[in-house]
Formats: structure tokens, C-alpha cells, sequence
């Protein structure tokens, strides 16, 4: 039973820092646009695939070079939904939801053309197989490049002009406008480095599975999960909001079966946004909605 | 509540001229339906219509909730999903008469599940079809809509619940199935379910439940409480400070619209001789959604009129040309929101207008 739990430990970190990096893309561009975007999931699964091409050159270390290149691949999608079709559509939330839908099946059916509808599967590097204790390597790895990538965003965020500028935006529109930002080049940005930390959550989940054009839609709901629970905009929100989710998850497998899992963990989303409905950390307003 | 109940003590907006025009082309599409279609279509192609009927009843109810209320709702097949097997279960266990269903002893179970027993009861089973969807909606509804969760938080969740269902039904095999969900069946009320007059009778059934419910639908948006409604989508704020609760209003409607789901749900199952996780998951509910909005949501016959032609397009496109459906329905899609949010009725009516004006000009 102690084996158990402490085996559930690591799965449940590892997943919880998977839909971190997946939940931070969807938002900072949900706080700050208003936009949600289900075509996040298949930046995911760009991320994986990108992982997998890249193997053919760089064999079993694949992954650490594919990082910084899945990160550019997703972003550059990012950037260019953005700018061919999300931009068209701020102030209608729900009009992307089903906009960036579309956008998403589309990417599927080009992945299905492209590399098949069969998974295939990215060879983790030799140095990430063992453990130590009950915490495999490779759920190190995802740990680690959730906290750094955390830490980057941070950084990112409070120390640089550009980070100030996107606070600034997801604050108040209006006033950062009128104060001279440039608010379009502001999201772009956001996109960008959304769509990126997407890529970068694909890769890390070819550590832990295979890869199929159908990626992302396993991971895109609780993602969003994530953002509702932890509060829009929120990187600490998003920080808490994923670990609990990932631990809870698992641990609800644990104690019950994997079907019964997802149930609780709704009824403990809905039972917590009675207390907070507006998620962990609420940015504070006084516009009316 | 009691505000939206009580009797306008004057008449607020001037009686509206009588409209004769949309009452003609109900009338119009009901013999159509009724009549010359069973006549023209041959019977596999009527059992599809029925399907898309079945279908267009769930899209009624999107269009009150999403296009009336604003209110997104991505899992409407979850309460598709609830009428379905409510059905599903009672012909199955019609069909064992007295043992157990096939698919339990296969996965080993030896005693009928307590879940079970009372479904063997047609009337039981009947009621649930509406009153297990509607416990379930007005549950959901009372939790977030009191919270003022809304907008694009409650149309995650709403695709949360869909996706936590799907998963719950595939994990208890022998309770629902799993992956296979229930099919099999034979019996219908008395009838063999796939003879050719049941099947002709099932689609009259269907056709009779969506324009009935559409009568009720477009009764409710033009009186007091659609016009309610409406304003709740467009200013929830604005309603709460005239002293309406806009929770109790988006609730009410928002399990209407899982009734109505239900209700196709369990259409469904004697038409298509099946009810499994693979028709209720998140896909689903969003492919119906889609229709609603490439008809026009913002009209109730655009919402029927959207999931006729989307099912009609999927099935004419994944026979023809398998491969290219998901890019067309991808497509499709996207050229809608970003050239026609108002679906085709909205075309229409703007094509309608053009001509009006050159007319007259």
C-alpha cells in the first residue's frame, strides 16, 4: 500500500507537469485575449512529431535537440493562427473556441497524411532509464522542465520590458494602449511563447508514451481544467491548479479505477468553484464581467 | 423565479402584426416529412433521415441554450448519452427475458446490477429518459450558474463532464458495455426493431417529437421568458440589476435543452440499433454544435436545419471521399465563423434583403 503510494507519487507529479506547460500557453492567451484555443492540443502533438523526425538525425538524444526546435515549430503555428485567423475574432470567445476547433481537426488529418494514423514511438535517451527511489529518470526530466520553464516564464514575465508590457496588456487593454504599447505586437508575442511551451510539453510526453495524430485532445480538456481551477492569467494559479490536478488523477486512479478518476476529479472542480468561482488567484477588476 | 412568473401588469411592447409566412413553411416542411418523404425514400435512406432527426432534436436544444441563451454548451451528449442508455437498458433487458443481458455474461457478471433491476419496467424507463438528463442539468446548472460561472468557463466544463462520461462509460464494462456500449436489440415495444414498418413507424415518431418540441421551443422564445432570456445572453448583468436571478433563467433552459437531448438519445437507440461512448463523447457534442452554427444559431430552424445538412454532408462525404472529410468539415468550419456567423438562415435572410432592396429600388 506505502509501495503503491509512493509509485503514484512520481506519475502524478509528472503528468501534473505536462499539463502545466500545456495550461500556460492556454492562459496567458485566454487572460489576455480571450481567446481559447482548442487547436493548442495538435501544437502539442507538432511538438511530438518534431521529436520523432528529429530522431532520425540526432538518434537517442533526440529529445534534448528537439526542445528548442519543437518550441520555435509550435510557436511559429501559434503565431500564424494568430495572425491569419484568431486576430480577426477578439471580444468572441466562444466564436474561437470553435474557430480554432476547425483549425484543430484540419491539423489532425494533415498528421494522419503525413506520418499515418498508427502511433509511433520516440526512443528516450539511454542516461534517462533508472530511478531513483520510486522517481523514474524520465519523470525527472519532465519535473525539471516544467520548474525551469516556470521559472523562465517568471523571469520573463517581472524582469524584462517585454514581460511588463504583456502585464501590462492582460491588466488593462485599453490603458496599456493609450500608454503607447503596442498591444498587437503584445499578443503575437504571447502566442508565440503559448504555442512554443505547448511544443515543449509535446516532447516531453514522448518520454512517457507514443504519438499519434490524436495527442492532444487527451490532455487539451484537463488543460483547460487547469486554467478554470487555477484562474485566468495566473501563472501561480496554473502552478498549484496542475500539480493538484495531476496528483489528484492519480491518486483517484489509485484509490478507485481509472473510470471513476475523471468523474471525481470534475465533481472536485465544481465543488472548489463554489468556493472560488473565479479560480485560485482572480486579477482584480472592477470592471463589471 | 416568481418575478419571471408573474403576469405583465401592461403590455410592455405593441401585438405584433400576425405572421402567417413561418407558420406556412412549418406546415410546409411537417408534410414533407410526414408524407412525401416515407413515400419517396427507400428504407435505408429514411432510417438515415430518422438518424438526422434524432440528431436536429439535440440542435434544438443547443440552438434555445447556445443561440437564445448564449450559454455554449459542449456536452450536450452526455444527456444524449443518459436518455440513450436509459432506453438501451430496458431493451436489453426486454430482449433477455428474465436472464441476463449477452453482453454481461460475456464480461462475466452473474447477478443483474441494483443500477439495472428497475429498468425492466418500460415505464420506468420511459421516465428516466427525461428525468435522469434533467436531475443531472438542473444540478450543474444550480452549481456554477449561482456562482455566475459562465461564458467560456462553463463551456469547458460542460466539455469536461463529456469527456469524464465517456471514460466512466468505457471503464464499467459489464455495467454499460464498455467501448461496445449496448446494441443488439430485437424487440421494440411488441415489434421486431429492424422490420421495415417498425423503422417506418420509428422514423413517423421521431419526425412527430422534433416538431412538437420545436412548436414548444418557439413558444417559449416568443413569450415572456425567452424575451428573458435573450436579454440575459446579451446583459446578464444589466437583468440581475432589474431584479431578475438570470441563474434561475439560464438553469430552466439550460435542462430544457438536456431534456431535449435526452429524449433524442432515446429515439436514437431503437433507430440506430445502438447507444455507445463513441456517440457522446466530446467529438459529438462538438460536431452538433458546429451544425447548430453553420445552420444559424441564432434561429431555431436554423439549429434543425444544420444538423439535417451536416449529417447528410458527412454521410454523402465519408462515402465518397473518406480522407477528405475532416479537412472539409475543418474548413467548412472555419469559412463559417469567419464569413458567415449566422450560419446559412443568416445568409439567407442577407440574400433575402439584397433582393428586397433591388426590388424596390
Amino acid at each position: 500500500m506505502v509501495e503503491g503510494f509512493l509509485n503514484q507519487l512520481p506519475i502524478g507529479l509528472s503528468i501534473g507537469a505536462v499539463l502545466l506547460l500545456i495550461a500556460l500557453g492556454l492562459t496567458f492567451t485566454f487572460g489576455q485575449m480571450g481567446v481559447i484555443n482548442m487547436a493548442h492540443g495538435e501544437f502539442i502533438m507538432a511538438g511530438a512529431y518534431t521529436a520523432f523526425l528529429l530522431q532520425d538525425f540526432a538518434g537517442r538524444s533526440a529529445v534534448l535537440v528537439a526542445l528548442p526546435v519543437a518550441f520555435v515549430v509550435a510557436g511559429l503555428m501559434g503565431l500564424l493562427l494568430e495572425r491569419l485567423a484568431i486576430r480577426h475574432f477578439y471580444g468572441r470567445p466562444l466564436d474561437t473556441l470553435l474557430l480554432t476547433w476547425g483549425v484543430s481537426l484540419v491539423l489532425q488529418q494533415v498528421a494522419r497524411d503525413l506520418f499515418g494514423a498508427p502511433n509511433v514511438q520516440v526512443l528516450s535517451p539511454t542516461w534517462l532509464q533508472g530511478a531513483i527511489g520510486p522517481m523514474p529518470y524520465n519523470r525527472l526530466f519532465i519535473l525539471a522542465l516544467a520548474v525551469g520553464s516556470v521559472v523562465a516564464i517568471w523571469l520573463y514575465m517581472n524582469r524584462s520590458a517585454q514581460g511588463r508590457r504583456m502585464q501590462a496588456v492582460m491588466q488593462n487593454r485599453q490603458l496599456a494602449a493609450t500608454s503607447g504599447i503596442n498591444t498587437g505586437r503584445v499578443d503575437q508575442r504571447t502566442f508565440f511563447i503559448g504555442s512554443g511551451l505547448a511544443g515543449i510539453a509535446g516532447v516531453a510526453l514522448t518520454l512517457i508514451g507514443p504519438v499519434g495524430p490524436t495527442l492532444g485532445t487527451y490532455y487539451i480538456v484537463d488543460a483547460f481544467l487547469v486554467v478554470v481551477a487555477g484562474g485566468l492569467g495566473q501563472l501561480r494559479g496554473a502552478v498549484i491548479a496542475a500539480a493538484a490536478l495531476g496528483l489528484l488523477n492519480s491518486y483517484a486512479e489509485f484509490w478507485t479505477n481509472a473510470s471513476l478518476a475523471k468523474v471525481i476529479v470534475f465533481a472536485a472542480i465544481i465543488a472548489f468553484l463554489q468556493f472560488r468561482p473565479q479560480g485560485l488567484f482572480v486579477l482584480r477588476s472592477r470592471a463589471l464581467t | 423565479m416568481t418575478a419571471v412568473l408573474e403576469k405583465p401588469t401592461r403590455q410592455l411592447t405593441p401585438k405584433e402584426p400576425r405572421q402567417w409566412k413561418g407558420p406556412a413553411v412549418f406546415v410546409a416542411v411537417a408534410i414533407i416529412a410526414l408524407v412525401v418523404m416515407p413515400l419517396v425514400l427507400e428504407p435505408f435512406r429514411l432510417g438515415l433521415l430518422a438518424k438526422y432527426l434524432c440528431y436536429a432534436i439535440v440542435a434544438l436544444g443547443i440552438g434555445l441554450a447556445w443561440g437564445q441563451g448564449g450559454m455554449l454548451t459542449l456536452g450536450q451528449g452526455v444527456f444524449f448519452g443518459l436518455g440513450g442508455y436509459a432506453m438501451g437498458m430496458y431493451l436489453k433487458l426486454n430482449d433477455a427475458g428474465g436472464d441476463l443481458p449477452d453482453f454481461m455474461v460475456w464480461s462475466g457478471v452473474e447477478d443483474l446490477p441494483a443500477l439495472w433491476a428497475p429498468f425492466g419496467n418500460p415505464v420506468f424507463a420511459l421516465a428516466m429518459v427525461v428525468v435522469v438528463p434533467l436531475v443531472v442539468a438542473v444540478l450543474l446548472g444550480t452549481l456554477v450558474f449561482r456562482q455566475r460561472v459562465r461564458g467560456a468557463y462553463f463551456a469547458i466544463l460542460t466539455q469536461a463532464l463529456a469527456a469524464a462520461m465517456v471514460i466512466l462509460l468505457v471503464g464499467q464494462q459489464g455495467l454499460t458495455g464498455g467501448t461496445n456500449g449496448l446494441t443488439n436489440f430485437f424487440d421494440f415495444f411488441g415489434n421486431d426493431v429492424a422490420a421495415e414498418s417498425t423503422q417506418r413507424g420509428l422514423y413517423l415518431t421521431v419526425a412527430i417529437v422534433l416538431g412538437v418540441l420545436y412548436l414548444a421551443a418557439w413558444q417559449l422564445v416568443r413569450s415572456r421568458f425567452g424575451r428573458l432570456l435573450l436579454a440575459v445572453r446579451d446583459g446578464e448583468d444589466r437583468v440581475r440589476f432589474l431584479g431578475y436571478n438570470p441563474a434561475t433563467v439560464k438553469t430552466i433552459t439550460f435542462a430544457i435543452s438536456a431534456v431535449m437531448a435526452g429524449i433524442a438519445g432515446a429515439l436514437f437507440v431503437p433507430v440506430v440499433g445502438i447507444i455507445s461512448p463513441a456517440l457522446l463523447g466530446v467529438v459529438p457534442s462538438l460536431e452538433l454544435v458546429v451544425a447548430v452554427a453553420v445552420g444559424g444559431r441564432f434561429a431555431l430552424a436554423g439549429a434543425v436545419l444544420g444538423a439535417v445538412v451536416m449529417g447528410y454532408a458527412k454521410t454523402y462525404f465519408s462515402e465518397e471521399l473518406p480522407d477528405a472529410w475532416l479537412y472539409l468539415q475543418g474548413a467548412l468550419f472555419i469559412l463559417v465563423m469567419t464569413l458567415a456567423p449566422k450560419g446559412i438562415v443568416g445568409v439567407a435572410t442577407a440574400l433575402r434583403a439584397r433582393v428586397r432592396k433591388e426590388a424596390s429600388a
